[in-house]
């Protein structure tokens, strides 16, 4: 029964690295960067929920503003950071993320200053399940990022706008002598992770309400392992990746003796996998056809 | 006044210059080749009349209107069609996927539908294979595939680089027979080939690019009896 409680605990902060980890992944695959400033929009995201629950005491309306809110600071850090580096050595954009990362940082502790501020989000209590008490928050997290999960894909497969996200990530000059504007599709990617990223922090939130400024940064850094274990690029495979960081993690808190080691064993496990398949689980080598 | 004006284009490479000056037009209903060698400058010209390269200097004008600093995905939409250099089709896409991505910037449900009729008319092979994933398709098929997706945007003008690429003799055959059909349905056409010998044969008028300049042009059956064209491209 504990192996149980393990797995669906497992499988809920998966979810959550999921959220994040499609953040990393559709931006490396159609923007072709790494945007290590993704990690510090969650923490965006749970400022804006304390700030709006301050103010009106509604989760959900957090929630809202925190969605709102990322989107437009993620599509205008893309447009005044990364743009103009477009054609840039990756080197020069990966500096500017990281830089951006900190920039986020330091105005969130200059504004909050560095104590941690506490959102309880709800006390959902806990639900009774095969003689098991689990959390209510681990069961709504995981259904959310299930249903999340899936509308994302479904969008990404069957509209327009979708199709096309999968055209630039795989032929960005092919795309755009399709009619397709590059620019468009890199900012509606940019929207749709940060709106991501703030779903992550809201979780992040119901499970410990403890807020700072560095609040983003680990899971930031977990959730890129998971989707480099997934096969970075691959929308399937962040998902699959953050799955799988979540199991590995919640296993791991399970057993007293490696219990204090768990960041380290997951990215041990990284640095296997990668030794075995450098693409990760679901990612591709390009196949050129003569 | 030509379907397309290529004027004194100048392109860089960082501080390699890749082309000194191209001039060339297309008239509309033709086909007109640019014919060289490796490096001379075929696809760069072809990529800064789509938009895909800026010039540093010179002028692109279709229909009239100047394109030369429109980006590539704007061009599109006036009627100009790249087949590109080693097809690009989307090979995770099925082939219906391609062909759909070729009509991106129609929205005209009915008639897309009648498009994609057309291309599978064109090339039944396709139609065989709709649901098939892209980048399991053979070579020659691929090519097929790039052109019916190139021809989903009902353009005027197709630009077509090196469509013979890679393809077994009887493939090229059957590629350049499609060319004619495409051209007789109304379509202009500028083709870009390494394969000067046939490529001269289908043209009405070509250019010889020869390290980024014109250096000759001519009608398709001129160049074919000229004897330096012969020596240098058409193996003696």
């Amino acid at each position: 029964m504990e192996i149980l409680e393990t797995l669906i605990n497992g499988l809920s902060s998966g979810g959550t690295y999921a959220m994040i980890a499609l953040g990393y992944t559709m931006v490396y695959g159609i923007a072709k960067m790494l945007n290590f400033a993704h990690g510090d929009i969650i923490m965006v995201g749970g400022y804006t929920i304390f700030v709006t629950m301050g103010l009106t005491g509604n989760p959900i309306l957090g929630l809202l503003a925190a969605v709102l809110f990322c989107v437009v600071l993620g599509v205008v850090v893309e447009r005044v950071a990364y743009k103009p580096l477009r054609g840039a050595t990756p080197l020069a954009v990966l500096i500017t993320a990281i830089g951006v990362s900190y920039l986020l940082q330091s105005v969130a502790q200059m504004i909050f200053k560095s104590s941690p501020k506490m959102v309880m989000i709800a006390d959902l209590g806990n639900v009774e399940f095969l003689g098991l008490y689990i959390p209510m928050y681990v069961i709504v997290t995981l259904i959310c990022s299930v249903i999340i999960m899936v509308v994302l894909s479904l969008f990404v497969r069957f509209t327009r706008t979708g199709r096309a996200m999968v055209a630039v990530s795989e032929d960005r000059g092919a795309a755009q002598l399709m009619g397709i504007s590059v620019n468009r599709i890199i900012t509606v990617t940019f929207a749709i992770g940060s709106a991501l990223a703030a779903f992550a922090g809201f979780f992040m939130l119901m499970k410990s309400p403890s807020l700072t400024n560095t609040m983003g940064a680990m899971p930031g850094i977990k959730a890129f392992t998971a989707a480099v274990i997934g096969g970075i690029g691959s929308i399937p495979g962040a998902m699959v990746g953050g799955i799988v960081l979540g199991l590995i993690e919640a296993c791991s808190y399970k057993i007293t003796v490696i219990a204090p080691y768990t960041d380290a064993i997951e990215f041990l496990i990284l640095i296997l996998l990668l030794l075995v398949r450098p693409t990760g689980i679901l990612g591709k080598k390009r196949r050129e056809k003569v | 006044m030509a379907l397309l004006e290529v004027k004194d284009l100048a392109v860089y490479y960082g501080v390699i210059k890749a082309l000194d000056g191209v001039s060339f037009t297309v008239d509309e209903g033709e086909i007109v080749a640019l014919i060289g060698a490796n490096g001379a400058g075929k696809t760069t010209t072809l990529h800064t009349v789509t938009g895909l390269l800026p010039p540093k200097s010179g002028t692109v004008t279709y229909h009239g209107q100047d394109i030369t600093n429109l980006p590539a995905h704007k061009i599109v939409t006036l009627g100009i069609a790249h087949v590109p250099e080693g097809r690009r089709i989307f090979q995770q896409l099925s082939v219906l996927e391609n062909l759909k991505m070729g009509a991106y910037t129609r929205k005209d449900k009915k008639e897309i539908a009648e498009s994609l009729e057309q291309v599978y008319a064109h090339f039944p092979r396709l139609k065989e294979r709709k649901n098939q994933v892209a980048g399991t398709l053979s070579g020659g098929e691929q090519q097929m595939l790039a052109m019916g997706r190139a021809m989903m945007s009902r353009p005027k003008l197709i630009v077509m680089d090196e469509p013979s690429m890679g393809l077994s003799p009887l493939l090229v055959k059957e590629v350049f027979k499609i060319i004619l059909d495409l051209h007789k349905t109304g379509a202009t056409i500028l083709l870009v080939e390494q394969n000067a010998q046939m490529a001269l044969s289908i043209a009405d008028r070509a250019y010889v690019l020869e390290t980024g300049r014109i250096v000759s042009e001519g009608s398709g059956q001129e160049l074919l009896q000229s004897d330096e064209i012969k020596k240098a491209y058409l193996g003696g």
